[in-house]
């Protein structure tokens, strides 16, 4: 049996936390909904952003294993040796239903975003500039990939979170409120009839003492 | 101001370097997770990272999951696609309904 005390001030109690887990449930509820619509949204996009840079970056591997063919690794490392370029990232944060989502903006340091070659031209294969060109390509992909990819992850994560307080609300404390007010109302009701039934009896007996009904009940009928 | 690291086997990164990307050549799991911890706490807020050495490092790439920074990409390396970069993906959709809808075909 459950273990609260049968009193109207429990009941007041219960029925007002009642009340508000039930409030909190639904709420919860539309959050949960809310947040897979928009997860479900983003982690397509996420898929097809994946597949898209993961080729391309294979590609670019190719031409990376072509140049480093045709050149010795020291001059591949001298060639990278001191990069012209120098990226920064900017983030700000925006929420989606209580998630704080990331969001990348870049700034490079040269002017020209296209000013990516560290070397001189006459020793270098030209399949370098052929594969720093295609990485430079997919660096805003990338990028975008990396902010898709892991709003996902917090996105999915607060989705789980939010769905055991639901199921916990559902499944746990609502039944248990609601099984604890109905047991202190049938508490009540019971203490109510039986002391119904107490003064009526009392009635009953101070009738009796005054009236004796049940001698006058017994006494022969002399007429 | 954040930054972007670049960390996995010598070859499948050197290029990065040319972007303007930070990058860290790593073969060793246990160094590179040290250097991992490191870059994260040190204002870089993407690290992209080949799916071989990935492989090596889970337990330090879930720690950062479900932070919001750094975000911890895993990309293709030279060795070819291992296919861990989608697997990341689908375990999100896995965490978040239950069950993997986006994926089953």
């Amino acid at each position: 049996m459950p273990t609260v005390n049968p009193t109207r001030m429990e009941l007041t109690r219960l029925k007002v936390k009642l009340a508000t887990a039930t409030r909190g449930h639904k709420l919860l509820k539309d959050k949960r909904d809310e947040l897979m619509r928009q997860f479900l949204d983003l982690v397509r996009v996420n898929k097809t952003l994946r597949e898209k840079v993961e080729q391309e970056l294979q590609d670019a591997n190719k031409n990376f294993v072509l140049a480093r063919s045709t050149m010795s690794s020291e001059a591949v490392e001298v060639a990278f040796m001191a990069p012209k370029q120098e990226v920064s990232v900017d983030v700000d944060t925006k929420n989606v239903m209580s998630v704080d989502i990331p969001q990348f903006t870049t700034h490079t340091r040269t002017s020209d975003a296209n000013d990516i070659y560290s070397y001189g031209f006459a020793f270098t294969s030209s399949d370098l500039d052929d594969a720093v060109q295609s990485l430079a390509e997919l660096q805003d992909d990338m990028l975008k990939l990396a902010e898709v990819e892991k709003s996902c992850q917090l996105m999915a994560a607060e989705i789980e979170k939010t769905r055991r307080r639901v199921n916990a609300l559902e499944h746990v404390m609502i039944p248990e409120y609601q099984k604890n007010i109905k047991y202190i109302t049938m508490k009540l009701d019971e203490n109510e009839r039986s002391t119904q039934i107490r003064l009526m009896k009392v009635k009953d007996m101070m009738l009796e003492d005054k009236h004796h009904y049940k001698e006058k009940l017994e006494e022969p009928v002399t007429e | 101001m954040y930054k972007i690291a670049v960390m996995g086997d010598k070859d499948s990164i050197y290029g990065f370097a040319a972007l303007g990307l930070d990058t860290f050549p790593f073969t060793d799991p246990v160094a590179a997770g040290r250097k991992m911890r490191e870059l994260a706490e040190n204002n870089y807020a993407v690290i992209y990272i080949t799916e071989a050495l990935a492989d090596k490092l889970t337990a330090e790439i879930d720690h950062y999951r479900e932070q919001m920074l750094p975000a911890i990409i895993l990309i293709p390396g030279v060795s070819g696609n291992t296919g861990k970069g989608i697997q990341s993906v689908k375990k999100s959709v896995e965490q978040a309904v239950g069950s993997d809808i986006i994926f089953n075909n």
